[in-house]
């Protein structure tokens, strides 16, 4: 256990070079080490999605990632993606459509609509609930959520 | 008045959360920080012979491990932030670490203390306990019974008994035209909300011990502080933004725990629940068995209406008499019966404690009335909409208990809107049916009137004009804290954006009660638009004077005070800087306290025990496999009378959040207990709604604005998810003619319903 891994990535557009445990998380690593919070500790087994985050672009649960498999790849938090137009348009629209509520879901939502978005141009309102249904809210009902990310959907046609 | 009052609105903390820069309790950190972990109890019934803390101690990074014998006063009594003493009957104990007996698997048996988690988890793993398991008792009915294993030390297993009478039921069956009977059953229910419980705490140079904590109680305070033998003013609770609560964040949670390693270890600790230790030791909501017998005449009337209620309270009191109070009071539901006998029992078990979750008592009997009504309106062939028409209470009729309701009651108008809107019945190629369910519901809110419940809340305004709220409300993610803003945006005539609120805090808030029963927008909203509009109208009649005109004249809006059909305009900064200038308080703190009432003769409850109720129906669509029994809900209506809807954006999110909350009440959500034993501690076993499951609600927002709340308003965040369970089953019946009466209406159960199985 006190063998440690040395990792070199990306994080946020930030080059990191760190430690890291052989059984240690990429949420551990994130939230520990790198005190990046908006990454959240919902159930620790891959079931509710609020710590989703990219890796190389695509959205993974960090807390079944093996930080050491980060090693050479490039990972984003929400925090680091502020000011990808998408990222913002999603942000706005789930404040606007009042999608937020406890909050706890909302990072890890975000990145998984965006990530989704990107992908598929004319999703229906199906199509956007099972790209969601990896991360659970239990607040909103997700009716708003799916509004949310739906109107983003169209301005995107 | 500046109009923010029912506009759609984002809330004041909506972008913080979307960018993800709000600090959850588990996101903070300080320097020098210690771990703290939980040794949990492996049987849910046994004797503790003893306890050897001797290696875990010697671990090198442990700085303390903590048992019964370490903790001053481990056994106190629990209260919920109220005041007043409510007697025994209404408070039970509270047992910090399992000391002689353990009573339930998960029950905090030590505490540790260590430089990093990872220690704290092997120091858990050398703490030798050794048990002698013992038989248990995991059923209420039987735990009930003379001569069963006794849960506790010296107390009964039945920990309380309500009794409620009106006219003679009896007598009135035996001339009903029909009589229905059954009995229902409901399961133990996790909130799963996605934070588990989390906190940090400090000691300061005053000596005081600081928790930030996620919970919807910050009045623990007193209980911790109890626990330590220290006086209230040495125990400080900030509530941060709670990931979610549902009632699960009512009771202590790490609050004590990390109180007791500060004080032992001197160092700021930090304790996080896992999703596995958070299901399997923080309450549940109570199990019932609901035994109904309601007659009526030919014509649809009810006659008559028994029901005998027994909760499982799990292994400790907490909430149980509380929510069975409101369960015996619920037990007729909505309806104007004469001859009404209600019994009512909750009973110790060897199982997970059971304590306040979304609904707190009134949701349970809602599922059996409100099926009872749909059989009733089938054997008589009368249209389910007709028989609640015939017997729904309206303004001026008399409860079970005698009480007189004296405020509109928008039934069954909700169902009937509910109704409509859901439209005519999909059709569906076989094997699916579809069915159309509509049940009614109703739930207090504000709290039992006996606790005598008050709240606080201080307003200033800033020389600039901007304005500074400060109220000790919890913020669970119901718009708490945003919905006063808006109260205070729309009394002082400025934006939303120019105020700012600070919550949650024992030290530096005033007290406002806890974010339970459905009472901060009634209970906060009020303190908070009672110290609004005075200091409005301080501020007004300052102006009135500098302008020569009657204050009555004048109104606040957009930062300026306007003269009624005048153009003139004066700044609020200058009404503010004159204030100022003669010494005038720039601020005004408001207590709002909810009518009051004496606790009520258990043995036959009588008169009013809420302050209102919030009346509300659900229509949904369900679509049945009939080869699996797989259910699909395809449409839910929820449409309630709301009083007045202060934030639609918000109301509608309590209404659409709670039909899906207690969608998964009745399709999926179950704590399986196997004698004592968790068998769903994950959220791959415990499962909840998703986006997938999930269809778009459909809200009707009622406003007949007679609620108690500010400007009319009525509470939402419980009685929203009420009645979505009973009719859901009532359009399973609807679609493949099977009555569930045991929630979850799983494929299995419905399959087997389905085949004469059940």
């Amino acid at each position: 256990m006190t063998e440690g891994y040395a990792i070199e990535l990306t994080v946020n557009g930030r080059q990191v070079s760190a430690e890291v445990r052989a059984d240690e998380t990429l949420l551990e690593f994130l939230r520990t080490q790198l005190r990046i919070i908006d990454a959240k500790s919902g159930c620790g087994k891959g079931d509710c999605g609020t710590c989703t985050v990219l890796l190389d672009g695509l959205p993974v649960k960090s807390c079944i990632v093996l930080a050491a498999s980060a090693d050479g790849k490039d990972v984003k938090t929400l925090s680091g993606m502020q000011n990808e137009p998408l990222v913002k348009a999603l942000q706005e629209s789930f404040v606007t459509h009042g999608a937020v509520q406890c909050g706890f879901c909302t990072p890890g939502m975000i990145l998984t609509a965006a990530s989704y978005l990107n992908e598929h141009k004319n999703p229906s309102r199906d199509d956007i609930r099972r790209a969601l249904s990896g991360n659970l809210c239990r607040c909103t009902g997700y009716k708003k959520i799916v509004d949310a990310t739906q109107a983003v959907a169209r301005r995107n046609e | 008045m500046s109009g923010v009052i029912g506009k759609p609105m984002p809330r004041h903390d909506a972008w913080a959360k979307a960018r993800g820069d709000v600090v959850y309790a588990d996101d903070f950190s300080l320097p020098g920080m210690l771990y703290g972990k939980v040794l949990r109890s492996r049987y849910p019934a046994a004797r503790i012979l003893s306890i050897d803390t001797k290696k875990a101690e010697a671990l090198p990074g442990v700085h303390a491990v903590l048992t019964a014998k370490d903790v001053p006063n481990n056994e106190t009594v629990t209260k919920f932030g109220q005041s007043r003493d409510v007697g025994s009957g209404f408070e039970g104990m509270y047992r910090v670490l399992a000391d002689k007996k353990v009573r339930f698997m998960g029950e905090a048996v030590a505490l540790v203390a260590a430089e990093t988690e990872r220690i704290a988890q092997e120091a858990l793993e050398l703490i030798e306990v050794d048990y002698e398991p013992l038989p248990g008792v995991f059923d209420p009915e039987e735990a009930a019974r003379p001569g069963a294993y006794p849960v506790g030390e010296s107390e009964s297993n039945v920990i309380a008994r309500y009794r409620i009478r009106r006219g003679d039921a009896d007598e009135a069956l035996r001339h009903a035209d029909v009589v229905i009977e059954g009995t229902y059953r409901v399961p133990f229910v996790d909130h799963a909300y996605l934070e588990p419980e989390s906190g940090v705490a400090w000691l300061d140079e005053n000596g005081v011990i600081n928790i930030r904590v996620s919970t919807q109680v910050i009045e623990h305070f007193r209980g911790v502080a109890a626990v330590l033998g220290v006086p209230h003013n040495k125990v400080r609770i900030i509530g941060t933004f709670a990931g979610g609560g549902f009632g699960g964040k009512e009771d202590i949670t790490v609050e004590t725990y990390l109180a007791l390693l500060v004080r032992k270890t001197g160092r700021p600790c930090k304790m996080t629940w896992t999703r596995e230790e958070s299901i399997l030791s923080h309450s549940k909501r109570h199990p019932y068995v609901m035994r109904y017998t309601t007659g009526a005449m030919a014509d649809g009337k009810i006659v008559a209406l028994k029901a005998d209620l027994i909760s499982d309270a799990g292994a400790y009191v907490y909430l149980s008499p509380w929510v069975l109070m409101y369960s015996a009071v619920n037990a007729t539901g909505p309806y104007e019966v004469d001859n009404v006998d209600i019994t009512a029992m909750t009973v110790l078990t060897n199982n997970t404690f059971t304590s306040a979750n979304r609904g707190f008592g009134a949701i349970q009997p809602n599922f059996a009335y409100e099926s009872q009504m749909d059989e009733l309106a089938r054997r008589l062939g009368i249209d389910p909409l007709e028989i609640r028409r015939i017997n729904c209470i309206k303004k001026g009729s008399t409860m079970s208990t005698g009480w007189k309701i004296d405020r509109y009651v928008a039934l069954p108008e909700v169902a009937e809107r509910a109704r409509e809107a859901l439209g005519e019945p999909t059709s569906m190629p076989a094997p699916w049916k579809v069915g159309i369910g509509v049940a009614v519901g109703m739930m207090s809110y504000g709290r039992l009137m006996f606790l005598h419940d008050t709240s606080r809340s201080h307003v200033r305004v800033e020389m600039d004009g901007s304005v500074t709220v400060r109220c000790g409300v919890p913020d669970i993610g119901g718009g708490q804290s945003s919905s006063l803003c808006q109260i205070v945006a729309e009394e002082l005539g400025v934006d939303m954006s120019n105020v700012n609120i600070y919550v949650s805090d024992t030290a530096l808030t005033p007290l406002a009660g806890t974010t339970t029963a459905t009472r901060q927008l009634y209970m906060s909203g009020n303190a908070t638009l009672k110290a609004a509009r005075e200091l409005r109208g301080r501020l007004l009649s300052k102006a009135a004077e500098m302008l020569g005109v009657s204050s009555d004249r004048l109104d606040l809006k957009e930062g300026s005070v306007i003269v009624e059909g005048e153009t003139r305009r004066l700044p609020l900064v200058k009404v503010i800087a004159a204030c100022a200038n003669e010494g005038q308080e720039l601020f005004s703190e408001a207590q709002f306290n909810a009518p009051f009432c004496e606790v009520p003769d258990l043995s036959d409850i009588k008169g009013q025990i809420f302050p209102d109720f919030t009346f509300g129906a659900h229509a949904v669509e369900v679509a049945v496999d009939t080869e699996t029994g797989m259910t699909r809900v395809l449409r839910i209506v929820s449409c309630y009378d709301v009083g007045r809807a202060i934030n639609p954006l918000s109301a509608e999110g309590q209404l659409e959040g709670g039909a899906i909350y207690c969608m998964g009440y009745a399709l999926m959500e179950e704590v399986v207990m196997d004698r004592g034993i968790t068998r769903t501690p994950s959220l791959s076993e415990y499962l909840i709604p998703t986006s997938a499951d999930a269809p778009d609600v459909t809200c009707i927002m009622l406003e007949y604005g007679d609620g108690l709340g500010p400007y009319g308003a009525k509470g939402l965040g419980e009685p929203s998810c009420n009645s979505i369970a009973p009719a859901i089953t009532n359009a399973i019946y609807d679609a493949v003619g099977v009555r569930i009466k045991s929630l979850p209406a799983t494929p299995e159960k419905v399959l087997r319903a389905m085949k004469g199985d059940l």
